[in-house]
């Protein structure tokens, strides 16, 4: 009996969880009607800043739907039993965050009532255009590749899903990265290392979601995870965490390597303001030094500290996204090298932006309608990682 | 017989009377809509030439008109639509000042059209470069492309709207040349309104017009040309 009344009080947790999950779509929903009837102007967003919060949620939530895959591929490409059970669980969050970010992103337009227009009037030169196939794509081969692992007689198919998912996963987050490699008149942005610092972003942002989603579902389950099986995948986060680190210290050193460039960078790690103090404290020590203390240092790296790791290693990517989104817009656009310039439109002034309620709740809305798929999902059908006794492959 | 015949040619002129009555205003305004339907042609490109010597600190004539001709509010905020703004420059090694217009550069081969997904954004045959008001979703993307920061979103409602301008809150807007002046034959609204003369609009094409001749005979420059996108805008004197 005692058993039936745990159960109860999960199940009450379940629908507590669901209620608190919707609470923050209505949210994100009220956030969408008043910015639709006002305009943006209750946004935090103007002329200079035409990026906002919004897209910190959108992005993040995209890169990591695309990185959490990394999981499944590690599976189904290259074969490691481990990574193979738990790639239903991966491709359910990648599904998750789509939604949530693209929910974010459509929903921020100025006319999101006319999403349809993207589908009729396609612009074959535009990365917007691109994504808009490359996300609905994703979407879809994942649902596939999910029915060739959750359906036995699909299972044949699953390899030959899981490279497809692969190789599209690697051009989305291109696409992704593209959107600002693109904008070459900008000195934050107009780089070709954008893509693939986006892609080994999105590994180490996707596998720390997914560490803290597996920890609460065991925990749910009242299971415990293998340690050898925490042992690989947390070395796998430290990984690519120092790879993350790398490619963004390149951006940066490239950056400072052009002349033209050191104004910028000078602006985004030293005199910025908010930007270098997110920058350094934000990413580099939440983000990446303390993530890879709690891991690597002798004594550390058990289950307690790889979810504080994976936990900062997401609030660092949010601190890295604010810093690169909206530092990258507020530094003055330079359109007349070489000389001082002052107008009545913040030419050679640097743009400010303070984030409005609205946008974080839209943002949040958008976080809501992952967590939302995730936890009803994981109720439903069975995502939770079935391991074998321990094989090293 | 013939009784019923007479009313059946009753009805029928009845019928038809009511259907013309109804259907010819619905005609006239559809020609009236329809306005001059001839295409624009590829063989002009507009363009502006600025004579900056000629540009005067202070004076905010090309502005106010440009803010009159298109019904925008004249308010300069950080959230307030800017089509055309005055850009007081000054170049750092030897301090020489200057002060020009900046609006849409109405480039040959536009970023804001390369990256608008929906095609909003496009280049008329003459070489007006436009936003499709009907077409924009308000992503802001041509924002983040334009090299010149020329472009403005509404962000919030709009009241007394010229009716030869339509805007639209969530959309993105810019200087559209007074295309609606230029297919009537007129001239932009700030380079009429400026009285030193410092704006000539003209057909770059056109060898027997004034800009054609003085960009073949003055030096002039186009904003980062290095990015090779060959604006229909110049600047003389920078």
């Amino acid at each position: 009996m005692a058993d039936l009344s745990k159960l109860y009080s999960m199940n009450r947790l379940y629908y507590v969880l669901l209620a608190l999950g919707g609470l923050a779509v209505l949210g994100g929903a009220y956030a969408v009607f008043m910015m639709e009837h006002h305009g943006h102007i209750i946004s935090g967003m103007n002329n200079q800043i035409v990026w906002g919060m919004p897209h910190v949620f959108a992005i993040f939530l995209i890169v990591a739907a695309s990185g959490v895959l990394n999981v499944a591929s590690i599976g189904s490409v290259f074969g490691k039993a481990v990574y193979k059970a738990r790639a239903p669980l991966a491709s359910l969050l990648s599904i998750a965050m789509l939604a949530g970010g693209l929910a974010v992103l459509m929903l921020d337009l100025g006319r999101p009532d006319r999403i349809i227009v993207a589908a009729t009037n396609y612009n074959l030169t535009s990365v917007f255009a691109w994504n808009v196939v490359l996300y609905s794509g994703m979407f879809s081969l994942v649902i596939v590749y999910l029915w060739t692992m959750m359906e036995r007689r699909m299972n044949p198919f699953n390899k030959a899903a899981g490279l497809a998912v692969f190789i599209w996963r690697f051009v989305l987050t291109t696409g992704t990265g593209l959107i600002f490699a693109f904008l070459t008149a900008r000195q934050a942005y107009g780089s070709a290392l954008l893509p693939p610092m986006f892609i080994v972003l999105s590994f180490a942002w996707g596998l720390a979601v997914f560490h803290v989603v597996q920890k609460v579902i065991y925990s749910w389950n009242e299971k415990t995870l293998d340690p050898a099986i925490l042992q690989r995948t947390k070395n796998l986060l430290g990984v690519f965490i120092v790879g993350s680190l790398y490619m963004v210290a390149t951006y940066h050193l490239t950056n400072m390597y052009f002349a033209h460039q050191t104004g910028f960078e000078r602006f985004i790690l030293m005199d910025g303001g908010v930007y270098p103090n997110l920058f350094w404290w934000g990413y580099v020590v939440l983000g990446n030094a303390l993530p890879l203390l709690l891991i690597y240092f002798p004594g550390l790296g058990k289950t307690r500290c790889v979810m504080i790791a994976s936990m900062m290693v997401v609030l660092g990517a949010f601190a890295l996204l604010y810093v690169f989104i909206i530092g990258g817009q507020a530094y003055p656009l330079n359109i007349f090298p070489g000389y001082e310039v002052v107008s009545s439109f913040a030419d050679g002034q640097v743009a400010s932006y303070a984030p409005s309620l609205y946008e974080i709740l839209l943002g949040f809305g958008g976080l809501a309608i992952a967590f939302l798929i995730t936890t009803v999902s994981v109720r439903v059908l069975n995502f939770m990682p079935q391991d074998k006794p321990y094989i090293s492959d | 017989m013939s009784e019923i015949d007479t009313q059946r040619r009753q009805f029928l002129k009845t019928s038809a009377g009511a259907a013309a009555i109804a259907i010819a205003p619905g005609m006239m305004l559809y020609q009236t809509a329809q306005g001059d339907t001839q295409a624009a042609s590829s063989t002009v490109r507009w363009g502006m030439l600025i004579d900056t010597a000629q540009c005067k600190e202070g004076c905010n004539d090309c502005v106010s008109a440009c803010n009159k001709e298109n019904g925008l509010s004249g308010k300069t905020g950080a959230t307030d639509s800017q089509w055309i703004r005055k850009i007081e420059i000054k170049d750092v090694s030897s301090g020489r000042a200057l002060s020009l217009p900046m609006m849409c550069q109405h480039c040959e081969h536009p970023p804001c059209v390369d990256v608008c997904p929906t095609q909003a954004s496009f280049k008329r045959a003459d070489g007006i470069v436009l936003v499709d008001r009907h077409l924009c979703i308000g992503c802001r993307y041509c924002m983040m492309a334009c090299p010149y920061k020329a472009r403005s979103f509404v962000h919030e409602t709009l009241t007394d709207q010229n009716p030869d301008v339509p805007r639209g809150k969530g959309t993105v807007e810019a200087c559209s040349l007074c295309v609606h002046r230029i297919d009537k034959g007129q001239k932009p609204a700030c380079a009429e309104a400026c009285q030193n003369k410092a704006i000539l609009f003209g057909d770059l094409n056109d060898a027997n017009s004034d800009i054609y001749k003085k960009v073949r005979s003055v030096a002039s420059v186009q904003i980062r040309a290095d990015l090779q996108l060959n604006p229909g805008v110049r600047y003389q004197g920078l």
